[in-house]
């Protein structure tokens, strides 16, 4: 499904990934950890070019990024994203956030993207919310809002940036329940996170990235258990 | 020191025929900034460097010359390029909204970028493009931040208007040289535009706070 080959990114003279290959097949959960400022976050960016890459290539479902526009905003249709922030639209209804892509971008007729919308809102558990503005919502609705907003898309691919990092400790239940409602249908899903638990639980596989390289990677449960590399273990230390 | 009453009455009509062309030069030069100022503004940003270029030069030349050279730029040296005279309707109006354009188009920018980089990340990643994103998430964002700033701009813009004058154009402070010339009324007169100008400010104020209220209780922040 996403397919990344020899990955590169510098910020100036900071060089933030180092050569990242990597394949994450259909229908797979991959979760990524790693200390911060390790890359991981401009990693998951480079897969939808909110980052574009200094070398290297990416493709998503066969489709090799790069070379205009038009391809990139293709891509983007297919792959979802959530970010750490909601980063919802805050002059929109909860409703009218979620319709607005599916009717801008696809064609999708107005009716036709609010079912879409409601069903979706029923589904993280917020039909009551649909006329609500962003700015009343808790951060655990809004990141569940922002999380229906994507899949309006219908994409084949969801990103997750941190989604619970800027939630209060009681919030982040709620979105894990729906990301891991969304693991169990079979949606392929590319999760940076700090909720070591929850990565255990859902991830297929993991990896641990550090100083913009891969260094480790695996079922979840054998990494966390039996880390091989030095750098991992000192990591699991910590946070464990 | 006599304040001759009968004359500030009398000439009242004929100062608000002026006042009333003041309005129409402001209301349609800050049309004109808006169109402009929006479009300037955006390619101040835009991702196209030739845009970016031409746009700060636009803003750079018409908030660095006086409006009143710039008018005279429209009205005396336009007609000896084109060799077509210049109605003075057109060098008034055209001067005005140009010149505001510029400042319009710095309010818009700083509005725009005062908008969470996350917001056009988030239209961005759902497949919409720079321009659906600018269009329906950041500028309508924008613009209920701009409304004070914008109010001010055309507060500005409506006294500037009296520049219109010096090419012979009759809007209210014209008018008022025109019955002094005749009276000799400096005082009575130039008090009644002073009252005149004030009373037209302070209306946009108000104006503009009652936008900005009802703005901000639609944003539900």
């Amino acid at each position: 499904m996403i397919s990344i080959e020899g990955l590169k990114k510098k910020f100036g003279d900071n060089e933030v990934l180092r050569g990242i290959d990597l394949e994450i097949k259909e229908r797979e959960v991959v979760v990524i950890i790693g200390p911060s400022g390790s890359g991981k976050s401009t990693l998951l960016r480079c897969m939808n070019y909110l980052e574009v890459p200094t070398a290297g290539a990416v493709s998503v479902d066969g489709i090799l990024l790069g070379g205009g526009e038009a391809n990139i905003n293709k891509v983007r249709e297919e792959v979802g994203m959530v970010f750490q922030r909601f980063n919802l639209f805050p002059h929109m209804t909860v409703l009218k956030n979620i319709m607005l892509a599916p009717m801008k971008v696809k064609g999708v007729k107005k009716e036709e993207a609010e079912k879409t919308a409601k069903e979706l809102l029923a589904r993280v558990g917020l039909a009551d919310k649909a006329d609500s503005y962003p700015g009343s919502l808790s951060g655990g609705q809004q990141q569940r809002v922002a999380i229906a907003r994507a899949l309006a898309m219908r994409p084949k691919v969801m990103l997750f940036d941190e989604p619970t990092s800027a939630l209060d400790p009681e919030m982040v239940g709620e979105v894990l329940d729906v990301m891991r409602k969304l693991a169990k249908e079979g949606m392929t899903m590319v999760i940076v996170t700090h909720e070591m638990g929850f990565a255990r639980e859902v991830g297929d596989r993991l990896l641990f990235v550090d100083e913009g390289r891969i260094i480790e990677q695996g079922e979840p449960r054998e990494v966390f258990e039996h880390p091989k590399e030095e750098r991992t273990k000192s990591f699991l230390s910590k946070v464990l | 020191m006599n304040f001759n009453l009968d004359l500030a009455i009398n000439s009242f009509p004929l100062l608000l025929l002026g006042a009333g062309v003041t309005i129409k030069i402001t209301a349609l030069s800050v049309a004109l900034g808006i169109v402009i100022g929006l479009f300037v503004g955006i390619a101040r940003i835009s991702q196209v460097r030739v845009l970016r270029g031409l746009a700060a030069v636009y803003v750079d030349f018409f908030r660095g010359t006086p409006l009143l050279v710039q008018l005279f730029l429209f009205y005396f040296a336009l007609p000896a390029i084109t060799g077509q005279r210049v109605d003075p309707f057109v060098a008034a109006i055209g001067a005005c909204g140009i010149n505001s354009g510029a400042y319009v188009a710095e309010i818009f920018r700083a509005g725009i970028q005062s908008i969470d980089a996350g917001q056009m990340e988030a239209g961005r990643s759902l497949g919409m493009t720079w321009g659906q994103t600018m269009r329906y998430i950041i500028v309508p964002q924008a613009t209920s931040r701009v409304i004070p700033p914008l109010g001010n701009e055309f507060i500005a813009l409506l006294k500037d208007s009296s520049l219109v004058s010096v090419i012979g154009f009759e809007e209210l402070t014209r008018r008022g040289q025109l019955i002094i010339a005749k009276t000799y009324g400096s005082l009575e007169i130039w008090i009644s535009v002073a009252i005149i100008y004030l009373v037209m400010t302070l209306t946009i104020s108000r104006f503009v706070a009652y936008l900005e209220k009802r703005y901000k209780t639609n944003d539900k922040h």
